[in-house]
């Protein structure tokens, strides 16, 4: 048989995820629970004083949508490992990174963007000043597909594993450290006045980098993990 | 052949490896030991205390080389991680993974001394300055590399990865480190420099770069004694092995009868 050409693979495999997500859409909600539940747990903890929630509401906001997009991101790779399709993309004629890159992005969209679309909610629940608010959707756009990126290659170093969701936060959150320090120290200079801009264009520039090597380093590290 | 690349070459080999490693590892750790003494007697006895600090500041002769070491230990993995992963070097992957568990205890000890030492000299136990929380992404590093090792059954699949993980975490000290400085100083930290305000005399160097020397050859003496027991255990199907294993209970029952 004849492989097809490399687009009409990325544009089947696109259109496959985005099916088995929408068939699945009650899963697709869990992230958002939890980071509404996350960031309705701190007004119980620190009391209700709008001038305190105000102050930790960016980096309340950034934490909940990590640790939510975290959780989500052991569903990566999961179904198609126990169907066998994930050794087929590793099989396939057609570049494997290209291929992942399909599903990173794939993953970012059914997951990420919800959690960015309900980052308005949050801040309102936590009183962020208005004025903040671009900036921290700016942030989070920037700042979960770096996610995404640098947690596929550390979900593919442990899929074949059958109990690994600790030990996937372990290796991603030294990792996204900067990620968290540029995103939300974006937010608080915008809050504290001062320029912003500089935080946002270095996970920019971190953003690019990663699309290009992140996908790589996933399928070499996806090669590693299924010998 | 160069003698010296036949030798490197022949090093590769689990058994000669062993052997090698066999012969060196008593004199690395008497080494270790009388170097160590020496350093902590100069340390703690012979240097005079600091006209500021008093005597804690004697602190620095187990904080500083322990500190070193966790970055050296780091680089020393990720190079062998490097060498698995490209020329596919059974050795190189035990010995990154036998590395692993030194360094990371040398980070914990830099912390626990760190510590020890914030408490009288800056009238706290932690603080989030740069270079103290640098250190603890170190350990969660060195902590995800042996996680992952330990998690993964087939152990030379379980070295790929965690030294694949090594080479990323390489990537993203750097970026980690420079972040947390910058970080740190958009909000205004509370510390002390540590070596900035006085550059530090001679009768206080020396014994600090004799414990340097010291953690050095310990950190190598306890990788061979590790890379050796791993060795045995990934080879224990071999030959070599099953020779070394019979010779062990006929010299025990000479010695005994």
């Amino acid at each position: 048989m004849k492989p097809g050409t490399t687009s009409a693979a990325c544009v089947a495999l696109l259109r496959r995820d985005l099916a088995l997500t929408w068939r699945r859409r009650g899963d697709a909600l869990n992230p958002l629970l939890f980071a509404v539940i996350v960031v309705a747990l701190f007004p119980f903890a620190l009391g209700p004083e709008a001038q305190v929630l105000e102050r930790i509401a960016a980096g309340t906001i950034f934490v909940a949508v990590l640790l939510a997009a975290l959780l989500s991101l052991d569903s990566l790779f999961r179904s198609d490992l126990d169907d066998g399709s994930l050794e087929q993309l590793v099989l396939s004629p057609h570049p494997l990174s290209l291929l992942l890159a399909c599903k990173i992005a794939i993953h970012w969209l059914t997951t990420a963007l919800p959690l960015i679309a309900i980052a308005p909610l949050l801040a309102m629940l936590l009183h962020l000043p208005d004025s903040v608010l671009p900036v921290l959707l700016a942030a989070l756009a920037l700042a979960t597909p770096l996610l995404s990126l640098i947690g596929a290659i550390c979900v593919a170093l442990t899929v074949a594993l059958r109990r690994s969701g600790m030990l996937l936060t372990l290796l991603v959150l030294p990792l996204i450290v900067p990620v968290l320090i540029f995103g939300a120290g974006a937010c608080n200079a915008a809050q504290a006045g001062l320029p912003y801009a500089a935080p946002l264009l270095w996970l920019g520039a971190w953003l690019v980098l990663a699309l290009v090597l992140a996908p790589l380093a996933t399928a070499a590290a996806l090669k590693i993990s299924l010998t | 052949m160069n003698p010296l690349v036949l030798w490197f070459h022949k090093l590769g080999s689990p058994p000669y490896f062993y052997r090698f490693a066999g012969r060196f590892l008593p004199w690395l750790y008497a080494i270790a030991l009388v170097s160590g003494a020496i350093g902590l007697y100069g340390g703690l006895v012979v240097a005079p205390a600091d006209y500021q600090q008093g005597d804690s500041f004697r602190m620095i002769y187990v904080h500083v080389p322990c500190a070193w070491m966790s970055l050296f230990v780091y680089a020393f993995m990720a190079a062998n991680a490097f060498v698995a992963l490209v020329w596919r070097i059974k050795l190189s992957e035990t010995l990154a993974m036998a590395s692993a568990p030194v360094g990371a205890a040398f980070t914990f000890i830099t912390l626990v001394t760190g510590s020890l030492w914030g408490k009288p000299m800056w009238g706290t136990w932690w603080t989030w300055d740069a270079r103290l929380t640098s250190e603890l992404v170190l350990l969660f590093l060195y902590l995800g590399v042996i996680g992952l090792y330990h998690a993964i059954e087939d152990v030379r699949q379980a070295a790929r990865a965690a030294a694949f993980l090594a080479l990323i975490g390489v990537v993203n000290l750097p970026i980690v480190h420079y972040s947390v400085v910058w970080w740190n100083t958009l909000h205004q930290g509370q510390t002390v420099s540590l070596m900035g305000q006085s550059k530090i005399s001679q009768s206080m160097l020396w014994p600090l770069l004799t414990m340097a020397f010291a953690t050095h050859v310990y950190f190598f003496a306890s990788l061979l004694a590790r890379a050796r027991a791993a060795l045995l255990a990934l080879e224990s199907g071999k030959d070599w092995v099953r020779a070394i294993a019979l010779a062990q209970p006929t010299r025990e029952a000479s010695a005994h009868g």
